[in-house]
C-alpha cells in the first residue's frame, strides 16, 4: 500500500518533468490553449458566479443572526462576509468545487483517450503526449485566480444584497465594514494560493486520467479517485499555505 | 526490413515474449498470427516503441534500435504509421482534421499543400465526401479507412496494423485487407499486421509469424502454411470446420 503512494507520487513528479519536455508545435499549442481556456476556464464561470452569489448571501444572513448584542456594530456583517469570502470561500472551496467540474471532465477526456488508444497513436507518432494534453491545460488554468477574482466580487455583491435588502443593516454600514481593517497582503494572499490550486487542478486529474488502465467502467472509477485526491491535497496545501503565509 | 533477435519482454512475473526471432521484408504484408495471449500485441507495441524490450534487438533497415540517439529514435517514430485495432481517431477532430493531424504535427507543408495532400489519401482509401464528418458520424469500415489514411499521410517507411479488420463483415475486411496490400506494394513500405483473421492469412500473407508462447513457432507464407506440417499451425489455423474442409479438398486436388 504504502509503495503504491510513493510510486504514485515518483510517478507524478516524473509526469511533470515529461510536461515540460519536447514541446508542441507553437501554432497547434496556440490553439489547444484557446480550446482548454474555453473548456476549463470560461465554462466554469457559470456555476462559479451562481454558488459565489447565493454563498455570499447565506454569509451575511447567517452572520447578522448571529450577532444579537446590540453593542456589536452591524458594520461587522460586511466585514465578517468580505474575510470570510476573500480569505477562504473564494480561493479554497471554489477550487474544490473546480475538482469535481473541471477535474472530472480533464481525468475523463484523458482516460477515455487512453482507453480508446488515441494517446498511443499521438506517441506513434512521435508527439510527446503529456506534452499535448497536459500542457495546455496548465497554461489555461493559469487563468484561475481570474476566476477568484470573480467569484470574490460576485460573492461580495451577493452578501450586500442579502444584508442590505433583508433589511439586516443600512448600505453605509455594509460599506464600511468591508473597508475596515483592510490588509491587501491578504488578497495576495488568496491569489497565490488559488495559482497553486490551478496547477494542482490541473496536473492531479491528468494524472489520474493519463495512467488509468482497463476500460470505460475504469474511467468513472479514475474521475472518482481523481475528485477525491484533488480535494484532500487542495485541503492540505491550504493548510500549509495558511500556516507559512498568515499564522 | 526490420530484423528482430532474440526479443524479450516480461510484466512483473509474467514473461510475455520469450525470445522472438523474426524478419519483416520489405513491399511485402507481413502478417503475425497466434492464439489470443500469446504476445502478438505486445511484440506489436515493442517494434513501435511503446514498449520497450527488456532484451533483444530490434533492427530498423539494418541499424539496432536500441543504438539510436534520442532524435534518431524520433526520426523513426515519424516513419511510422499505425493503423489501431478500434482505429483510434480523435473523437473531437472531423476526418479532414484527423488526417490532416500528423501532417500539422511533423511537416512544414503549408495549409494548401495538407490539404491536397489529405484529399489525394482519402481518395485513395477510397473516401469521399466524409471530410467534414466526426468519427462518430461514419461506419466502422470507414473509421478504418479513415485510419489507414491517417497512418499513410505521412508517407511512412513502415506501416504497423493491429488487427484492422476485427469487427468488420467479411466482404469490408476483405477490402481493408487489399487496400493495406496494395499499398504496402505501391508504396514499397514494410507492412505489419497484427491478426486472428484467417482470411487475412489466405490472401495477403506474404510473409507469416505463427507466435505462441512468446516465441517464433513458424514462420512462411500463405502458399506453404497449407502444405506445413507444424502440428501447432495446423490445429490454430485449421480450427474452423470451413478451413478444415478446404485443406482436405485442397489435398485431395478438388
Amino acid at each position: 500500500m504504502l509503495t503504491t503512494y510513493i510510486k504514485s507520487i515518483g510517478q507524478y513528479f516524473i509526469m511533470i518533468y515529461e510536461t515540460f519536455r519536447r514541446m508542441t508545435k507553437t501554432s497547434e499549442l496556440r490553439r489547444l490553449i484557446v480550446q482548454e481556456l474555453n473548456d476549463l476556464i470560461v465554462s466554469s464561470l457559470g456555476i462559479v458566479v451562481f454558488i459565489s452569489f447565493f454563498i455570499g448571501a447565506v454569509i451575511a444572513i447567517q452572520t447578522a443572526l448571529n450577532f444579537s448584542n446590540p453593542f456589536v456594530p452591524k458594520s461587522l456583517i460586511g466585514f465578517a462576509a468580505r474575510q470570510s469570502i476573500i480569505l477562504e470561500f473564494a480561493p479554497t472551496f471554489v477550487s474544490i468545487i473546480m475538482a469535481g467540474k473541471v477535474g472530472s471532465y480533464i481525468t475523463s477526456s484523458i482516460g477515455t483517450m487512453r482507453v480508446s488508444e488515441q494517446i498511443d497513436a499521438l506517441e506513434v507518432m512521435g508527439i510527446n503526449s503529456l506534452n499535448y494534453l497536459v500542457f495546455p491545460k496548465i497554461v489555461a488554468m493559469c487563468m484561475f485566480p481570474f476566476v477568484i477574482a470573480i467569484s470574490m466580487f460576485v460573492g461580495i455583491i451577493g452578501a450586500y444584497f442579502a444584508g442590505v435588502f433583508g433589511g439586516f443593516l443600512s448600505a453605509d454600514e455594509f460599506l464600511a465594514g468591508l473597508q475596515e481593517d483592510f490588509i491587501p497582503f491578504q488578497v495576495f494572499y488568496a491569489f497565490l494560493k488559488s495559482f497553486i490550486f490551478a496547477f494542482i487542478l490541473a496536473t492531479i486529474p491528468s494524472f489520474h486520467g493519463y495512467y488509468m488502465r482497463g476500460g470505460s467502467l475504469e474511467v468513472g472509477h479514475a474521475a472518482t479517485t481523481s475528485f477525491v485526491w484533488t480535494s484532500v491535497i487542495i485541503i492540505f496545501t491550504n493548510y500549509f499555505i495558511t500556516q507559512l503565509l498568515l499564522s | 526490413m526490420i530484423k528482430v533477435k532474440d526479443l524479450r519482454k516480461s510484466f512483473e512475473d509474467l514473461e510475455v515474449l520469450k525470445g522472438v526471432d523474426t524478419e519483416f521484408e520489405k513491399g511485402k504484408t507481413n502478417l503475425i498470427i497466434g492464439q489470443s495471449g500469446s504476445g502478438k500485441t505486445v511484440f506489436l507495441k515493442c517494434l513501435l516503441g511503446l514498449f520497450v524490450p527488456d532484451s533483444g534487438i530490434i533492427e530498423y533497415n539494418g541499424r539496432a534500435y536500441q543504438n539510436f540517439s534520442k532524435s534518431e529514435k524520433r526520426d523513426i517514430s515519424k516513419q511510422m504509421g499505425m493503423v489501431f485495432q478500434g482505429g483510434a481517431l480523435f473523437d473531437s477532430m472531423t476526418v479532414e482534421e484527423n488526417v490532416m493531424f500528423p501532417l500539422k504535427m511533423l511537416s512544414n507543408m503549408n495549409l494548401e499543400q495538407m490539404k491536397s495532400r489529405v484529399e489525394e489519401v482519402l481518395n485513395r482509401v477510397n473516401l469521399v465526401n466524409t471530410n467534414k464528418k466526426l468519427p462518430s458520424e461514419i461506419s466502422g469500415g470507414m473509421q478504418k479507412r479513415v485510419s489507414i489514411a491517417r497512418a499513410i499521410v505521412n508517407k511512412p517507411a513502415f506501416l504497423f496494423c493491429d488487427e484492422p479488420n476485427s469487427g468488420l463483415d467479411p466482404r469490408t475486411a476483405s477490402v481493408i485487407d487489399n487496400l493495406i496490400q496494395e499499398i504496402t506494394h505501391e508504396n514499397d513500405i514494410t507492412t505489419v499486421i497484427n491478426t486472428h483473421d484467417m482470411n487475412s492469412v489466405f490472401e495477403i500473407g506474404e510473409n507469416i509469424i505463427y507466435l505462441e508462447n512468446g516465441v517464433t513457432a513458424w514462420q512462411g507464407n500463405k502458399d506453404n502454411i497449407y502444405k506445413t506440417d507444424n502440428q501447432k499451425v495446423n490445429d490454430f489455423v485449421y480450427a474452423s470446420n470451413l478451413f478444415q474442409k478446404v485443406r482436405i479438398a485442397q489435398r485431395e486436388g478438388l
